[in-house]
This record gives C-alpha cells, structure tokens and sequence, in this order.
C-alpha cells in the first residue's frame, strides 16, 4: 500500500482521502497543520466521550443530587417531589455517627495493615532475592499463586476456613486449648487483616522484587567485597534503594483499603452481628442507595465527603513521602 | 557477623562456608514457610471440594474424606437453577473479556491522539486523565447507577461493559509507551506518501504497539474479573450476574438455608479460579512488564 501511496497526489482521482494532507502539505499553510491536529484529535474521541459519560458527568451529577432533598407528600402517595436543600445533606452527613465511625474504623485499620502488608512484602521480597537463580524463579512463582485467585473467592475461602463449622483453623487452636471465635468483634479484624494480607502481599511483593533486581550489582557487589553481611547489605543499601516503590504501593494499597467493600460484606454474610451495615464508607452510601429506602440524595452527599476525605490523605501522604525522598 | 570477620580476614573458608550455607538454609527454611502460609488454603478448598457434606464437617480438613465426591459437588453445581453456574461463568469472561479488549482500543487510540497530534484542548484532556487516578471509581458508581437507571439501563449488560470500557490509567500507559517508542519522522514519512491518518495509525503504529496492548489488556482483565462492586450496584437478574455475585448470593442463602449451599459454594470458587489463573499464567511477561511499567510512574 505504501509504495501505492507514493503516486497517489498525481492520479488524484484515485484516492482523494489521501491526497488531502500531501497536497496541502506543499502549501506549508498552517491550516494543514491545524487541520492535522483535528484529525488526530478524533482518535481521542471515543475515550473522552466515554470519560464524560463515566466520570465527569456522575461526578457533577453526585454534587448536584446532593444539594437536594427528595419529600413524599403528606400522605405517603404519588412521587415524592425534589427540593433544593443546599448544604442540608451535607449539615447531615457531618454528624452522621455511624459514618464517621466507618471512616475512622478503615482509616486507623489502613495506617495499621498497611505497614504490616508492606514489611510482609518486603521480607518476602529480599529473601527472594537472596535465594539461589532455580529457587528464585520458583518461590516468586509460588509466593504469587494468591494474587492469582479472584477476590471473592479468597475472601470466601477464609470466611469457610474461619467458620467454626467446617474451618480447620478452629480445631487447629483447640489443640493448644485455644476456643478461637474468629468472627467475635475482638478477633474480626485480625482475621480480615489476615485476609488482606493473603490476598495482596503477592502483588506488592513482585513490585518490591521488581525494584531490588534492577539495582546496580556493582554497589552490591563493593559492599560484599568490604564484607558486610547479607543482612547488613539488605537493611543499608538495598531497603533505602526501593524506598520509592514501597511508598507508591504502599499509597495505592491505603486508597484502595479506605474503599474497603467486598470482604466485609462477605463477613458480614458470615456474622452480621459483629459485621454492621455500616462497617465502612463504602457500605454505608450502598446501604443508603439500595436498602435503606433509597435516599439517593444523601448517599450522593456521603460519595462527595468520602472522595474529598480520600483526596485529602492521599494528597497528604503523597506530599509527606515526596518530601522525605 | 562470623562470616564478615572472616571474610574481611581472608581466613578460614570452611567457617565462611559453613555460615553461607547455614545462612541459605535460613532463608530457605522462612521461604517454604510463607510457600505454605500462600498454598495451604488453596489446598484445603481442593480437598474440601471433594468430600460430601458429611465428611466437610466432621473430617480433617487438611486432607481427603472417606469417599470420594468431586464429581457427584460439581455435577450439583452444574445443575443448579438450570445450569445458571456456566451463564454466570460465560457473563464473567464476556464483562472482563469484551471489556478489556474494547477498553484496549479506545486507550491506545487515545493514548496516540495525546501523544502525536497538536490540538486545542490536548493539555486539558491529559490533565484530566492524571486527575481523574486520584478520584476513587468506586465513589462514581452511585452516581453512575442513578444517570444509568434514568436511562433503563441499569440491569442490563451495559451498565458494567460501558464503564468498563473507559480507563484512563490505560490511557495514560499508552501515552507513555506511545511517547517513548513510536518515532515522529515514521508517521512524518507515511505522511510524505500520502497516507490517510487512519491507515497510519491501523496499520503502521498499531503493529508497533503488541507490548503495551497485552499489558493493558491483562491489567484491565484482572481488574474487571475482580470487581465487585459496579456488578452488585447495577445488576438485579441473576442471568446476568459474574460469577463473584453468584458466590455472593450462595453464601448470603446459607443464612435462611432450606438447603446448605457450602459444597456447591466451594465447587463454584475452585472453577472461579481458573479463568483468571490460565490467563495469568499465559501472560506473565506482560502483566509483570505491566507492574513495572506502573512503578515507573511514581
């Protein structure tokens, strides 16, 4: 086609679509250019379009149901009518108790199961990296199988493994005299937190060993030379080498946790007693959509104060981190 | 401590020897522990798919039952509700599949438009797609349910492919590979012959783009598999729910059980697995050139 292309601009005819850019590119106006610029700017068309549909639009539209309060009429008939509220959403959600215990519960859990993840992580990681070539390739096989199962199915894994029924991790501690209630409200966040850490130290582990094995050898190798220990090597070069990358998965693992939605909801299928409707954010703006009654225009008013809420720290903590490196 | 003395020294090598390999050992012995803490539930939802109800609750569940019924769990499996199991399977593969292969085009073509065209309105788009990582997509989705159910479309197929269609982190990808690996004096010279902007995108940059097209498209694969939470937001009839929602629902009617839905439960998340591993596993190279191609971004 290319070697066609070449004769193209003379038998105009042939392929007028082609001939457009070529020709006008003899003029070197700059509406050729322009024009280009055009062109190429269709191929973006698609995902703006969707973008608007899929994020700005529900974004705005979020703010806007927010600022209004839907009445039914004195006598509970017809559609209830929409009345601008201004900020009343908002007075509401500030002294939401139920919410704020939701957040403060996911962001002091966040700044706890983050660091162990990432020390998890991190061992995993070096140890990895200071086995032999053949164990290596192996043990990052084997140490990623859990990143490889689907979320759900982990986290219904562990609630079966948990049941005091059919799991066997209650008779394993019955051995050492040891009655483990793996859903009472004391141990549930030792057992999701066990949960999350079998389910995300794979990926951030082949993050960290990603990182480790694109340091220089030859540093690595000086300090060997010098005689420092493998311990020494790992603690002084190789941890503050891969610094950044642990502070960018650790950020994004704090996000995502803040967002926390799918174990919960299958503990709670497990133990609603201890897991309440309202255990995170996330759970509470779903409840309000679709089982309590539908108060759309305050779970709008909850989405927008979470987004802030979730903007704000990791703005904080990307600031903080940025600054330390 | 020993084996830096000694080595510092050039002396005794047997010493050094001996603590290398006791170190190695070590690091092996802590290595199969954290193997086993990774494969050890897996083996037991293996095993525990192959005992009857029975044997689930009264053998050790670390190893096989009296007798043998894997095949007696799925076949119950198979035929509950008509064999809505492989309708929720197919919908898993076709949300995540036709999702990501969809979302692929549009990044890359987006991704291109950003990189190799001047326009008004390119900074602003650009910046818009930066923005737009720091806002959790999971606080879109209420919003996105009620523009999506003024619509009707809630509960239908198009609720999750459309969403899962737009990503902009996989635009931002395609930037960035596109930006480093695709010369402007090749589209000059394709220009030069007279060839049309789409050609030249279709069939000259696209063959060129195979590395960040399989990263995008397994990065984006996993993470529709994966998702919850749009699915349980936006659909209502079982005939198009994934299978997580499936899973979910059998573990929300063990609570008013006529029946114990445990054994089809465990059967449903060994087959859940599969679809995700096998494509894994045959794109490795790319979801981890895919995670290296995201740590280089911070």
């Amino acid at each position: 086609m290319s070697a066609v292309s070449t004769s193209v601009p003379a038998s105009s005819t042939a392929k007028p679509v082609a001939k457009t850019p070529a020709a006008a590119r003899e003029n070197k106006t700059p509406s050729w250019q322009k024009r280009l610029g055009y062109k190429g700017a269709l191929f973006g068309v698609p995902f703006f379009v969707g973008f608007l549909f899929v994020f700005i639009i529900p974004l705005f539209y979020a703010i806007y149901e927010s600022l209004f309060k839907r009445q039914s009429s004195g006598l509970g008939i017809g559609e209830p009518t929409l009345h601008f509220s201004g900020l009343a959403q908002y007075a509401r959600v500030m002294q939401d108790h139920d919410f704020w215990v939701g957040m403060g519960r996911v962001a002091i859990y966040s700044v706890v199961v983050v660091p162990i993840i990432m020390g998890f992580a991190l061992a995993e990681a070096l140890l990895i990296d200071s086995a032999k070539a053949r164990a290596k390739k192996s043990f990052r096989f084997i140490l990623l199988i859990p990143y490889m199962v689907p979320t759900i199915v982990s986290t219904l894994m562990w609630v079966y493994l948990y049941s005091p029924d059919i799991g066997p991790l209650r008779k394993f501690f019955l051995l050492f005299g040891l009655d483990v209630n793996f859903f009472s409200a004391g141990m549930l966040w030792v057992s999701m937190a066990n949960l999350l850490l079998w389910t995300q130290v794979g990926f951030n582990m082949l993050i960290l060993y990603g990182s480790l094995t694109a340091l220089d050898p030859a540093l690595l190798e000086a300090a060997r030379v010098d005689g420092a220990s493998e311990l020494r090597i790992a603690w002084s070069i190789k941890i503050p080498q891969i610094r950044g990358s642990m502070l960018l998965t650790g950020l994004l693992s704090f996000i995502g946790m803040l967002q926390l939605f799918d174990q919960p909801l299958l503990f709670r299928s497990a133990s609603p007693q201890t897991v309440t409707a309202n255990f995170t954010p996330i759970m509470t703006i779903y409840n309000y959509t679709f089982t309590a009654g539908g108060d759309y225009n305050y779970a709008a008013a909850l989405s927008v104060v979470l987004a802030i809420v979730i903007g704000i720290l990791s703005a904080l903590i990307y600031g903080f981190s940025n600054r330390k490196k | 401590m020993t084996s830096a003395t000694a080595s510092r020294h050039g002396a005794n090598k047997g010493i050094k020897g001996l603590s290398n390999k006791r170190t190695r050992t070590s690091v092996l012995v802590v290595l199969v522990l954290m193997a086993f803490y990774a494969c050890a539930p897996l083996w037991w939802l293996v095993v525990s798919v192959t005992k009857t109800r029975v044997d689930l609750y009264n053998t050790n569940g670390l190893w096989f039952g009296h007798s043998n019924n894997l095949i007696q769990n799925f076949q119950q499996l198979f035929q509950y509700e008509n064999g809505l199991f492989f309708k929720w399977m197919w919908n898993s593969i076709l949300y995540a599949g036709l999702g990501s292969l969809v979302c692929m085009v549009i990044s890359l073509a987006a991704g291109y438009s950003l990189s190799k065209y001047k326009y008004p309105g390119r900074s602003i788009g650009m910046g818009l797609v930066m923005c737009s990582f720091l806002i959790p997509a999971a606080l879109l989705t209420m919003p996105m349910y009620l523009m999506f159910s003024a619509v009707h479309m809630t509960d239908t197929i198009w609720a999750v492919l459309v969403p899962f269609f737009i990503n902009a982190f996989d635009v931002y990808l395609a930037k960035v590979y596109i930006d480093g690996s695709v010369p402007d004096e090749l589209l000059e010279a394709a220009r030069v012959d007279g060839a049309g902007e789409f050609y030249i995108f279709s069939k000259i940059v696209l063959p060129l783009l195979s590395t960040p097209a399989a990263t995008i498209f397994i990065l984006t694969f996993v993470l529709n598999w994966n998702n919850f939470y749009l699915p349980i937001v936006m659909l209502r009839g079982s005939d198009k729910w994934t299978l997580s929602l499936g899973l979910y629902s059998f573990m929300q009617t063990k609570q008013n059980a006529l029946f114990d839905p445990t054994t089809i439960a465990l059967a449903g998340a060994v087959l859940s697995i599969v679809p995700l591993a096998v494509v894994m596993i045959a794109m490795q190279r790319y979801w981890k050139s895919g995670v290296a191609l995201g740590s280089v971004k911070g």
